[in-house]
C-alpha cells in the first residue's frame, strides 16, 4: 500500500460498463472472511441444516416425526396430525411468515436474505467446499486462469463432485419429507424408486447444485423478486448495512497508527485505506462504499472484513456498520438509534404478529380430534317411502383425526318424528376416514322446501370429542 | 387444417407467424448492438415526485434464454401444426389423439367387458368385480334419476324393491336398461267426464288400497267409479299389471301419496319415459349395468312371469346399494 498524500486513486475493482444493454456477468469470488456476522451465518447455516438434514429421521411414536404424507394426504408434525381440511392454517402460517417478513426488514433490513434464505445457506456450504479443494479467492482466480492444467482440473472436478453428492442429499432429503423416509430409503437401496421420487430428488438436487454453485448471486439479483420488493419496507430509520462515507472519506494508502491516521487526516483523508476487502468478500460482488443497493443481501461480511482492517490499522472498527439512514446523516448514537426501532410501523407490524400468532396457536390447540362431513345425495333430492314419510339421502363422512381407534355415536335432530336407516354406531380406526350412508326420515309436514337438520357425532369414549354438523332436509 | 374458407388465411397464418418471430430475431440482435449513452440511466419516469427507476442492463444469460424461444417455436411450428394448412412432421391432429386414446382404452379394456359380456347375468351379479362395475356405470348413467343408491326418487323408480313397473326378471330388466320404456296414464282414465270431486272420490279409494288414511265415504263413492275409469288397465282391485299399469296397492309410489298428488295424477295423466341405453353404451355395458341392478335384491327369478307380488317389504338387502351411493358422493 502506498502512502503518498491523498491520492484519490481508485481501483477499478468493478469493471466501467460497456454501455451495452445487456450485462456480461462477472464471475465473483468471494473471499473466505471471519467475524461476528460470518459467525451469525455460520450458526444458522448449522441450525438450519442440522434441523433440514435431521428431522425426516427423526422417529415420533412409531411414524416418523415430520412427514407431509402426499399419499396419505395427512402432514404430521410431531404430534399433531393435519388434514387437507387444515390448510387454513396453512394460509395463516403464510400471513405471520409475511408479517415476520415485513417486521424484521423494517427493523434490520434483508435479515433473511444474508443468513436463513436457503440460497445463501447452500452458497455458503458451496463456498466452503470451494474453498477446500481450490482455495481462497486469490488462489481460485489463479487456478481458473489455468483451469485445464491437471492438477487445477483434478481439484475442480472434486470439487464438481462433491457439490453433485451433496445435492442429491439434499434432494433425497427434500423428498424424505413427502415420501416415508424408510420406503423411500428402500426404493433407494433397490434400485426402485418411483417416477415422481426420482423427478423430485433430480429437479431439487438440480436446482440446489444450480443455485448455490453456478447462478449463486444472479438468483438473488435476477430472479428473487424479494430482493426488488424489499424497498417498500425499509425507511430511513431501518438498520442498513452503511459505509459510514463522512468517516471513510477521501479513501487511500497509508501506514498503520494512529500518527499516521492523523497526518492522512491533515492531508483531508478519511478512515478508508482502499484496500478493497470488503469488495472481495462481498458474495453479490458488489462495493457496499457506493452506497445501499439493492443487489446487497445484507450478509455483513463487508463488517466482519472491515472491522478486522480497522483493527490492524488500531482505528476504530465500525467504518462500514449496520446503521441508519437518519443515524448517518444526524450523527446519532447507538442509543437514538435503538431508540428508532419503535415507530408506528414496528408496532403495528409487532401487535398484528402476536394477535395472528395467537390465533394460531389457539386454533391449533383447539383443533376438534374429529371431523365430519356431510353431503347430500346429488342425484335424488327427497323421495316418498312406505308410511308417507320422505326420505333424504346423506353421506356421513366422519374423519378421526386422533391417533387411536375411535367409536362415535351418531344422531339426527331438528324436525319432530325424524330418524335415520343407517348404522347408529360408527368405528373409525386412527388418523383415517369412514364414510357411511344415512337415509334419514321425517314425516311429510306439507312445508316444503329445505328445512335445517343436525347430525351429532359423538366419541363415546370421549366426550369432548364431538361434533355439531348442519344440513338440510328437502321436504318435496 | 381444411377449416380455412379460402387459400388466403392459410397464407395470411402463415405469414404472420414467421413475420412475428423474424421480427423478434432482430430486435434481439439489435438490442444486442446497440450502445447506450453511457452509464446506467434511468427510464425517465418519475412518480410521487422524486421515485425514479434505473434502467439497469439485463443479465447477458437472458438474451439466450431468448434466442432459446425463438429456436423453441420455429422447432414446433415445424413439427406441430401452426403455420397455416401445414400438417407439420409429427401429423398430429386432435382427433387422431382422440382416436388413439379410443383404441387404447378399447384394448386395455375392451377384454374385460367382452368377459362379462360372455357370462350369464346371474353369475355377473355374484361377481364382486362385475358388481363394482356395474356400480360405477351406474352411478355416470342412472343415479341422476334412480338415485345413488338406487332407491330412486319422485318420478323414477325405486330399483332396489320387489315392486318391478316393466317385469323384475333379469330379461326384462335388461330390455328396460336397452330399449327403453315410455309410460303413459291419460287424463281420468276411461271415463273423460270426470269431474272434480269425483277425482277426489276416486283418490280416496286409491289412498284406501294401500291402507292409507282416507275419507270412507268418497272412498266407497271412488269405488264404483275405480270400476270403469281405471279397472281396465289397473284390475279390479287396483293390483296393477306388468307393463301397463302399476299396482295401486303395494304402499309403493312412483308419485307421492299425497291426495292432491294422486288428484293431480287423474285429473291431467301421467307421462314418462326411460331413456334407452342400448344404442348408447352398448350390450356389454347394458350387461353390466343390468347385472348390477339385480345385485341390489329386487329382481325376480327368470320363471316368475306373476305380477308384481303384493308384498310390501323392502327388498332384503340393499347393502350394495348403499356403498353405491357412498362412492357416488365420494366423487364430489
Amino acid at each position: 500500500m502506498s502512502n503518498t498524500a491523498a491520492p484519490r486513486r481508485v481501483i477499478p475493482i468493478v469493471e466501467v460498463a460497456e454501455d451495452s444493454l445487456y450485462e456480461v456477468r462477472r464471475k465473483v469470488y468471494p473471499r473466505a472472511v471471519t467475524g461476528t456476522f460470518a459467525r451469525w451465518r455460520w450458526t444458522l447455516v448449522w441450525f438450519t441444516q442440522i434441523l433440514y438434514y435431521g428431522m425426516c429421521w427423526m422417529p415420533w411414536n412409531g411414524r416418523q416425526a415430520v412427514l407431509f404424507h402426499l399419499v396419505e394426504r395427512k402432514f404430521y408434525i410431531f404430534g399433531m396430525v393435519l388434514w387437507p381440511q387444515d390448510v387454513f392454517f396453512l394460509a395463516v402460517l403464510l400471513i405471520i411468515s409475511a408479517f415476520s417478513l415485513f417486521l424484521f426488514t423494517a427493523v434490520a433490513g434483508r435479515l433473511w436474505c444474508g443468513y436463513a434464505c436457503p440460497q445463501t445457506v447452500y452458497t455458503e456450504i458451496f463456498l466452503w467446499v470451494e474453498k477446500f479443494f481450490q482455495g481462497d479467492r486469490a488462489q481460485r482466480m489463479r487456478r481458473d486462469a489455468a483451469r485445464w492444467k491437471p492438477e487445477n482440473a483434478a481439484r475442480r472436478f472434486a470439487k464438481y463432485f462433491t457439490w453433485a453428492a451433496i445435492s442429491l442429499w439434499t434432494g433425497f432429503t427434500f423428498v424424505g419429507y413427502f415420501s416415508p423416509m424408510n420406503e423411500l430409503v428402500d426404493s433407494v437401496l433397490n434400485w426402485q424408486v418411483g417416477p415422481w421420487e426420482l423427478f423430485w430428488i433430480l429437479f431439487y438436487g438440480g436446482s440446489t447444485y444450480m443455485g448455490a454453485g453456478v447462478l449463486r448471486e444472479q438468483v438473488c439479483k435476477y430472479m428473487c423478486p424479494y430482493a426488488r420488493f424489499q424497498s417498500v419496507m425499509f425507511d430511513a430509520d431501518t438498520l442498513v448495512i452503511t459505509y459510514d462515507n463522512e468517516r471513510g472519506e477521501a479513501r487511500g494508502g497509508r501506514k498503520k497508527g494512529l500518527v499516521n491516521r492523523e497526518i492522512a487526516s491533515a492531508t483531508g483523508m478519511g478512515d478508508c485505506v482502499d484496500c478493497s476487502i470488503c469488495v472481495q468478500v462481498c458474495p453479490t460482488g458488489i462495493d457496499i462504499r457506493n452506497g445501499l443497493q439493492y443487489e446487497c443481501i445484507g450478509c455483513g461480511a463487508c463488517i466482519d472484513a472491515c472491522d478486522q482492517v480497522m483493527e490492524k490499522m488500531e482505528y476504530p472498527k465500525g467504518l462500514i456498520r449496520y446503521s441508519t439512514q437518519n443515524a448517518l446523516a444526524k450523527h446519532w448514537q447507538l442509543g437514538d438509534i435503538v431508540r428508532h426501532i419503535v415507530r408506528p410501523r414496528i408496532l403495528i407490524y409487532s401487535a398484528l404478529l402476536v394477535l395472528v400468532g395467537s390465533a394460531f396457536i389457539w386454533g391449533l390447540a383447539s383443533k376438534p380430534a374429529l371431523r365430519v362431513d356431510v353431503s347430500r345425495d346429488r342425484a335424488a333430492l327427497a323421495r316418498e317411502v312406505e308410511g308417507g314419510l320422505i326420505e333424504n339421502v346423506y353421506r356421513l363422512h366422519v374423519m378421526n383425526v386422533s391417533e387411536v381407534t375411535q367409536r362415535y355415536a351418531v344422531s339426527v335432530s331438528g324436525l319432530s318424528g325424524i330418524e335415520f336407516v343407517g348404522e347408529h354406531i360408527i368405528e373409525v380406526p386412527a388418523t383415517s376416514a369412514q364414510s357411511t350412508t344415512l337415509r334419514v326420515r321425517a314425516p311429510a309436514d306439507g312445508k316444503r322446501g329445505a328445512h335445517v337438520i343436525y347430525f351429532d357425532v359423538k366419541s363415546i369414549a370421549d366426550e369432548r370429542i364431538k361434533v355439531h354438523e348442519k344440513a338440510s332436509f328437502i321436504q318435496p | 387444417m381444411s377449416d380455412f374458407v379460402s387459400g388466403f388465411w392459410n397464407i395470411y397464418i402463415t405469414a404472420i407467424s414467421l413475420i412475428s418471430i423474424l421480427f423478434c430475431v432482430l430486435l434481439l440482435w439489435s438490442q444486442s448492438t446497440h450502445k447506450s449513452t453511457g452509464g446506467v440511466q434511468t427510464t425517465g419516469h418519475v412518480w410521487d415526485e422524486d421515485l425514479e427507476e434505473y434502467s439497469n442492463p439485463m443479465p447477458n444469460w437472458w438474451r439466450w434464454l431468448f434466442y432459446l424461444t425463438v429456436i423453441y417455436s420455429l422447432a414446433y411450428l415445424a413439427v406441430y401444426p401452426g403455420l397455416g394448412s401445414y400438417k407439420g412432421s409429427f401429423g398430429w391432429t386432435s382427433v387422431n389423439e382422440y382416436d388413439a386414446e379410443q383404441k387404447q382404452a378399447e384394448h386395455d379394456y375392451g377384454p374385460i367387458f367382452e368377459k362379462y359380456r360372455a357370462m350369464d347375468i346371474h353369475a355377473v351379479a355374484a361377481s364382486t368385480e362385475g358388481k363394482e362395475m356395474g356400480q360405477r356405470l351406474f352411478m355416470t348413467y342412472c343415479a341422476q334419476c334412480h338415485g345413488s343408491d338406487a332407491r330412486g326418487a319422485n318420478g323414477c323408480p325405486n330399483l332396489t324393491d320387489k315392486d318391478w313397473l316393466w317385469g323384475g326378471t333379469a330379461a326384462q330388466i335388461k330390455e328396460s336398461v336397452a330399449l327403453g320404456r315410455d309410460a303413459m296414464m291419460p287424463a281420468k282414465g276411461l271415463k273423460p267426464d270426470l269431474n272434480g270431486e269425483q277425482i277426489t272420490d276416486l283418490a280416496n279409494h286409491v289412498r284406501s288400497l294401500s291402507g292409507l288414511a282416507n275419507d270412507a265415504t268418497r272412498a266407497k263413492r271412488g269405488k264404483e267409479l275405480f270400476t270403469t275409469a281405471c279397472a281396465a288397465c289397473h284390475g279390479p282391485e287396483g293390483k296393477g299389471t306388468v307393463g301397463l299399469a302399476p299396482n295401486l296397492s303395494d304402499g309403493s309410489w312412483l308419485y307421492s301419496s299425497a291426495e292432491s298428488s294422486i288428484v293431480e295424477t287423474i285429473s291431467k295423466g301421467r307421462s314418462n319415459r326411460m331413456p334407452a341405453f342400448g344404442e348408447f353404451l352398448g350390450e356389454a355395458k347394458v350387461h353390466l349395468l343390468t347385472a348390477y341392478v339385480v345385485s341390489l335384491g329386487g329382481s325376480m327369478a327368470d320363471n316368475s312371469v306373476s305380477p308384481a307380488p303384493t308384498d310390501t317389504a323392502a327388498a332384503p338387502s340393499a347393502a350394495t346399494a348403499e356403498a353405491a351411493a357412498e362412492n357416488n358422493l365420494a366423487d364430489l
